[in-house]
């Protein structure tokens, strides 16, 4: 009887324990929920038509789209996010024009012609890289490569898209270059063989077998490039000059999405049109990073990876 | 034909070894440039005093004493969260089923939010919703303790940013324990409990070492997240309690170099704080990296 008892108690604490394992293992999934939930909620004001400004004019999601300035702090705020988009791409896309190419073609030299004892400076390299935090990346942007940056095309601001872009490239190079290396290697080994056999050269194989059969890799990475680039704060809050103008040139001051969030929260008045706003905006990049995470994760993974290479 | 075919090939061959060239140089010229700025102000008395003179002169100890407490918290919270979310998606479910997918979605997702996000939830959900509700019943009307920035949702903020680092790195370390050891002690009757604790667990332990010291690695660079969830600009006292506001070392660089009061004379002591920062994680990094390789190796074996 006692035994019995004994392996009852142990099937209990055991029951406890495996349940809370289940529990526990559900907080990531519920803290994804729990961020759409709640930075909606602090921007629902604005969603539902009742967030209004101090001189009690109604703040609405057309208003946001279609102002051409960011002006939160005035008389007569306006909250025009069209300049802060334009600013975010535009940073993005240079940071990816600089950091593609050279983590593609590091990628490759390092996939199919580096001999070991390069592999072994380019990878800690790389993961040095990854590793800097990015308040050190706005640092150096800051002061030392803004400078340079200024001497070297002979711009007129210092602080720049150009110069915030570059700064943010160092901060993506490592998220590219390492998943199109791994797509690059995941190749079968029979690719090369085959293009070898056929009398292809190593650097045709590479330019012509090997990158185009690891494309959909490749474009996974760009994409997720263009994720962390999209959201990354410190680099262009430091680097980018902040000033919000709706122009195309990229030699001017931008001002990011990002870096108004971080720049203007910790002024804000709880509740407040502007703390909506903010809100709304943090939303806008949660939504950019979720959806590149779906595309990246079932579009790519699944279907083009079957397409090109053959195997389930 | 042929020797056009071979400069081609010399020419994709120094493209494509220029690239790496690059990305190496760019890594040793922002390390040697901050060390080289840094050296000259970096002293024993840097890293053991306070701020003097409105922060134009002295050490940086507070930040780099509010950076610990805060990785400290973090790691309390995040590492048996990492852990047990690993060991269930590696112990519990098979990877195929769909409770799996959903939450592996969820962790890369997790790792794929940008870091000021995490800074807008911690303030809506710990600060705004948490906090301003364990004040509403915990002290008395008026009184503010946990409804503003602090230290404790400070670090469960970078704890929930770093949780993915956590569960990738043990579950890689689970992967390595062999399947024969798990159905040894099942098979001499061991309950699927005391498996995990006397099998996978241990086996699993430099993969907790290596996701931890990542974490704190990673949560001690970012900044986004601290801006309006704890950091403080200046405190005369060290941070002793969870309520308190701290300062931190990748906040004291941004605003040395933003909002100095004399951005020129404080030159040295902004490099001097990078250069602290920098070793820092690069430190960890290395350790972390050392652990991995030692368990890497074992693995092979």
């Amino acid at each position: 009887m006692s035994t019995f008892t004994g392996k009852h108690t142990i099937r209990v604490g055991e029951w406890v324990i495996e349940t809370s394992i289940r529990a526990i293992a559900f907080v990531s999934l519920a803290f994804i929920v729990l961020i759409f939930v709640f930075v909606l909620r602090e921007a629902a004001p604005l969603l539902i038509g009742k967030a209004t400004d101090d001189s009690g004019a109604a703040v609405t999601l057309a208003k946001l789209f279609s102002s051409p300035f960011w002006m939160p702090v005035s008389n007569h705020p306006t909250y025009g996010i069209a300049a802060l988009i334009l600013g975010s791409l535009k940073v993005t896309l240079i940071s990816l024009v600089v950091a593609t190419p050279l983590s593609i073609g590091a990628a490759l030299y390092t996939a199919v012609f580096a001999p070991r004892w390069t592999k072994e400076i380019i990878k800690p390299a790389i993961e040095i890289l990854a590793g800097f935090p990015s308040v050190v990346i706005g640092f150096f942007a800051l002061i030392v490569m803004a400078s340079f940056f200024q001497h070297l095309f002979g711009l007129q601001y210092r602080l720049n898209a150009l110069t915030g872009g570059a700064a943010l490239a160092l901060a993506v190079i490592p998220i590219i270059f390492t998943l199109t290396e791994d797509a690059l290697t995941a190749l079968p080994k029979q690719f090369t063989e085959a293009s070898v056999a056929l009398g292809a050269r190593k650097w045709e194989t590479a330019l012509f077998v090997l990158l185009p059969a690891a494309t959909p890799g490749v474009f996974a990475a760009v994409l997720l490039g263009f994720g962390r680039a999209f959201g990354e704060t410190m680099i262009v809050l430091m680097a980018t000059g902040n000033a919000a103008l709706l122009s195309l040139g990229i030699t001017g001051p931008v001002r990011t999405i990002s870096a108004t969030i971080g720049a203007e929260m910790a002024e804000v008045v709880f509740g407040d049109a502007h703390y909506n706003v903010l809100f709304f905006l943090g939303f806008l990049l949660f939504s950019v990073s979720f959806s590149l995470n779906v595309v990246a994760e079932l579009f790519i993974r699944k279907r083009l990876m079957k397409r090109f290479t053959g195997a389930a | 034909m042929k020797p056009s075919k071979a400069i081609k090939g010399g020419m994709f061959f120094t493209a494509v070894l220029g690239c790496a060239v690059v990305i190496i140089a760019m890594v040793v010229i922002v390390m040697v440039t901050i060390i080289h700025g840094g050296w000259g102000t970096f002293s024993w008395q840097f890293i053991t005093q306070a701020p003097t003179n409105g922060m134009t002169s002295g050490g940086i100890f507070p930040a780099i004493y509010g950076t610990f407490l805060m990785v400290l918290t973090m790691s309390i919270a995040v590492i048996p969260v990492g852990t047990i979310t690993a060991i269930y998606l590696a112990e519990y479910v098979s990877s195929q089923s769909i409770l799996a997918r959903f939450i592996r979605f969820a962790v890369n997702t997790l790792a794929g939010i940008p870091s000021i996000v995490f800074g807008l939830f911690g303030l809506g959900f710990f600060i705004e919703f948490v906090g301003r509700n364990l004040d509403r019943a915990l002290l008395p009307a008026g009184e503010l303790r946990w409804s503003q920035p602090c230290l404790l949702w400070a670090s469960l903020t970078m704890g929930l940013l770093t949780l993915p680092v956590v569960i990738v790195s043990v579950e890689e370390a689970i992967k390595t324990i062999p399947r024969d050891l798990r159905e040894a002690s099942l098979a001499l009757g061991a309950t699927k409990w005391q498996t995990i604790r006397r099998i996978v667990l241990p086996g699993s332990m430099t993969g907790i070492l290596t996701g931890g010291i990542l974490a704190v690695s990673r949560g001690a660079g970012e900044v986004a997240p601290i801006l309006f969830t704890g950091a403080a600009y200046f405190l005369p006292h060290l941070p002793g309690k969870l309520s308190d506001q701290f300062m931190e070392l990748g906040y004291h660089v941004y605003i040395m170099a933003t909002q100095s009061t004399d951005v020129d004379a404080t030159a040295g002591i902004q490099f001097a704080t990078t250069m602290v920062l920098l070793l820092l994680t690069f430190t960890l990094n290395f350790t972390a990296l050392i652990v991995r390789s030692i368990m890497r190796s074992r693995a092979r074996r």
